[in-house]
């Protein structure tokens, strides 16, 4: 048996690169010893992925992407299709604990400063994935055609009207009609279920092979590729397989514990994952009385308001918000800090980044709250901290007093 | 690997680790693998069916959906009933030696009450709908055909019982559903259980 | 780590405004003593149901065979529910009324129930049928203090009987108060506890998977919990290799 199993791979890896792949990332990748908790997420990302595709297929064979049919459709999976339900429900609060792993991922990135030399490509990589799957979790919301979906892309939509000149025409085009109608779920629902994932599931692709090419880093912020062993092996590095396979299971089964948690009893969570108003059908006459876009879009959406209304235009707010998110790409050459992880650097940094996740999470439940002057004034003053915390940075990180990193990787 | 290790405690570990997770991915796969089989929209469109037959006048054919195929029911004449022994020769089955009826219609007349025959429209060659032909020794079917269905498609004949005659592709006579008597006039398709519906 | 713990315990804090707001936005909404093992009152809020909001509304995702999950026997759902000769229990709930026709008599088409208790909650339910009181200045006779000139009349008032709404002034406050002016067929308390029993059909018509969701999650969770003390051990054994 085993003689004939060990033949076959022969006779692959003769035509195919099968050990030689395995070999360079997973059996003898090596990976610095030392990863604490923040470690998890990267894997963790790639599981929920993995979970989003195989229920949204399982998704996609019952539900009908047309405005009389939409809703219906989706009801008709809670109830009629045999555990229908389940994998809604799997779907649905994979978007939002695809979007906590997702932050949780990227705040690791910025303690221990991962998106610095050699691995700006990857940060950036790793960015296009994040604004891929904000696409995706947007037009996958308008599916259930609710009234929050509808109304939701229907803002969204009329964002991209405010850019000057060509605004109207793009929001036709994105549209492809004069309301959020038939034809925008339509394409929404080809955009959401072939074209986006086709692109993440490539970039991720690209994401593991460029960070197996520079290494990852760590907790320490430190090369483990400096000091090498007789082989050739960084002496820090251990054997993803079996030590990191198995450290990664364990948080695996960690998080499906909460996955499950709220998928059997608490699949709304409140109305965060999912909102009451989306239980209404999607009716174009009638708007919501107030409409929030989902949480993981709320920062954004909180800097969108913050900003006033300037030439009597939107626009400003527009491009406030979109720079925001764009603003992440440019991370590797605004840290000057001569150390990389927040283990060695010094006051300035640590307050500056705890001030950062103060006014994202801030705005975010901004975002989700009605405007009111002193809410507006609070997201003002929360947007500016978000927005200092990017551009002071060449400044701040240059001049704050780090401590001397060690050589070798320390143990917690 | 270092020199102290407890292999058989890895051994043990191992195993009871990849048995528990080769569970709960059987677990998790199943409700996926099951969400394919007919959904409740399904069965209630495939439910049993109340037929009333006391209106069908003698040697016509009615069709009735049944799990989205169509179900024949003939009421078939004295005369009509006295050709099916004549020409058991000529049939590959005339017996109803394979099962494609239940139990309760292995008769020549294939059915509860000879009157009634309950059939599915499905010709057993590749699934086409054979047409009604209940005529005697029309021109197109030759001088000895005593009435039944031929297949368009194919050329398939089968008698007024829905047996197969010999000669033609299809292998076996035409399925006779489950179905029972609600009352004297009323047939339930796709149910034959004992105790009421 | 120090400065990470701060970061979260912040992260936290900001946290709890969240959810303090979120669950004091409705109003004042009385509690639904929603129940859903409770299988005898949903199988009574089934029979209000029928009799009483089917006339208008329709469930046009609920099949009427479901009910056997509320413990119901087909004979059951056939006598009790007074589904009309010939219909199929496979079939979905429809209103008796046409919607064209409703929306006529009422101004509104009445909204489909499947899962009012989802987009509304349950709270609103039990709090909405328990509020209407009457109204000479609505065309129905009939207003609501949950849902201000809504278009339904009271259905109910023969269990119920009829309420009036009085205001009171003091202080320059204006304080609503429903008093109860003629009796219903129902004392107030079974009054309340037959819309308890309709709010509790209705939660498990908004979701009927979540009569097994709960114990399928205790199964689930239990499971992980034994794999999860499982990969730990093995992942603390193999790790030991490494110093």
């Amino acid at each position: 048996m085993m003689k004939l199993l060990n033949g076959l791979i022969g006779w692959i890896d003769a035509r195919f690169p099968l050990i030689s792949t395995y070999k360079a990332h997973v059996s003898e990748y090596y990976a610095p010893k030392n990863f604490n908790f923040w470690y998890f997420f990267g894997s963790l990302a790639l599981l929920v992925l993995v979970i989003q595709i195989v229920s949204g297929i399982f998704l996609t064979m019952n539900y009908k992407p047309d405005a009389l049919l939409a809703f219906a459709s989706v009801e008709y999976i809670m109830r009629d299709v045999q555990w229908g339900w389940l994998l809604r429900y799997i779907h649905s609060t994979g978007a939002s604990m695809f979007f906590v792993v997702l932050y949780l991922h990227m705040f690791r990135g910025l303690m221990y400063g991962s998106y610095r030399k050699p691995r700006e490509l990857l940060w950036i990589i790793g960015m296009i994935i994040y604004l891929a799957l904000m696409g995706e979790a947007f037009m996958g919301y308008l599916l259930p055609w609710g009234q929050m979906s509808f109304w939701g892309a229907q803002v969204i939509v009329n964002l991209f009207s405010s850019v000057p000149f060509i605004g109207q025409d793009l929001a036709l085009l994105i549209r492809g009609d004069f309301v959020v109608s038939d034809t925008t779920l339509n394409r929404f629902f080809a955009l959401h279920v072939v074209a986006i994932p086709l692109i993440v599931v490539l970039i991720v692709v690209a994401h593991v092979v460029a960070l197996h090419e520079v290494g990852s880093n760590n907790p320490d912020g430190i090369e483990i590729k400096k000091h090498k062993d007789a082989n050739g092996n960084p002496l820090d590095g251990i054997p993803f397989h079996p030590y990191y396979t198995v450290k990664d299971g364990l948080g695996a089964v960690g998080f499906l514990i909460i996955f499950c948690a709220i998928i059997f009893f608490a699949p709304d969570m409140g109305g965060y994952f999912l909102e009451y108003n989306n239980f209404v059908p999607a009716n174009p006459m009638k708007t919501p009385e107030h409409i929030a876009p989902v949480w993981y879009f709320t920062p954004y959406y909180a800097i969108l308001r913050a900003v006033p209304p300037m030439f009597g235009s939107q626009f400003p707010g527009v491009v406030a918000m979109g720079v925001a998110t764009v603003i992440f790409f440019f991370l590797p050459w605004l840290d000057r800090g001569k150390v990389k992880s927040i283990r060695y650097r010094g006051p300035i940094y640590k307050t500056f980044l705890a001030l950062f996740v103060i006014s994202f999470v801030g705005l975010g439940w901004l975002g989700l709250m009605p405007a009111t002057p002193l809410y507006t004034w609070v997201s003002r003053v929360l947007a500016v901290v978000y927005f200092a915390f990017f551009l002071l940075m060449p400044w701040y990180t240059k001049i704050d007093k780090t401590k001397p990193e060690p050589d070798r990787v320390t143990s917690k | 690997m270092t020199e102290n290790v407890d292999r058989s405690k890895r051994r043990l570990l191992i195993a009871a680790t990849t048995a528990a997770g080769g569970v709960a991915a059987a677990g998790a796969g199943a409700p996926f693998v099951l969400s394919l089989m007919p959904s409740e929209r399904a069965k209630a469109a495939g439910a049993p069916v109340d037929v009333d037959v006391s209106a069908i006048e003698p040697g016509m054919m009615i069709s009735v959906e049944w799990q989205g195929k169509p179900v024949w029911i003939v009421r078939r004449t004295k005369e009509m009933l006295d050709t099916l022994a004549k020409h058991d020769d000529k049939l590959v089955d005339p017996k109803s030696s394979v099962p494609q009826q239940p139990e309760y219609c292995n008769n020549p007349y294939r059915s509860i009450k000879p009157e009634f025959l309950v059939v599915l429209g499905v010709c057993t060659h590749l699934g086409c709908s054979p047409t009604y032909r209940p005529e005697v020794a029309p021109v197109d079917l030759g001088t000895d055909w005593p009435g039944g269905w031929f297949c368009p498609c194919h050329g398939s004949r089968f008698d007024l019982s829905a047996r197969v005659y010999k000669g033609v592709p299809a292998p076996t006579n035409m399925i006779v559903p489950p179905h029972k008597y609600l009352s004297d006039g009323r047939i339930l398709i796709g149910d034959d259980s004992k105790e009421a519906a | 780590m120090k400065a990470i713990k701060k970061l979260c315990m912040l992260a936290l804090l900001l946290m709890v405004p969240v959810l303090a707001v979120a669950s004091g936005a409705e109003g004042h909404l009385d509690k639904a003593p929603v129940d859903l093992k409770d299988k005898v009152s949903m199988q009574r809020g089934a029979k209000l149901f029928t009799f009483y909001c089917l006339s208008c509304h329709s469930a046009s995702y609920m099949r009427y065979n479901r009910l056997k999950d509320i413990g119901m026997s087909e004979e059951q759902i056939k006598k009790d529910l007074l589904l009309p000769e010939g219909a199929k229990l496979g079939s979905t709930m429809p209103a008796a009324m046409d919607k064209e026709a409703a929306k006529q008599v009422y101004g509104v088409a009445p909204p489909d129930l499947s899962v009012i208790t989802r987009s509304r909650s349950p709270d609103w339910i039990y709090t909405y049928l328990r509020s209407f009181h009457v109204d000479s200045k609505r065309p129905s006779g009939w207003n609501n203090v949950i849902f201000p000139n809504v278009g339904m009349p009271n259905v109910l008032a023969e269990l119920q009987g009829e309420q009036e709404l009085k205001v009171e002034k003091r202080d320059g406050h204006e304080t609503k108060k429903l008093v109860l002016a003629k009796h219903g067929s129902m004392k107030p308390a079974e009054f309340d506890t037959a819309i308890a029993d309709l709010t509790n059909f209705l939660v498990f018509v908004g979701e009927p998977a979540k009569l097994v969701r709960y114990n399928l999650g205790y199964i689930v969770l239990g499971f992980l919990s034994v794999l999860f003390v499982l990969i730990y051990a093995l992942k603390k054994e193999i790790w030991k290799d490494i110093h």
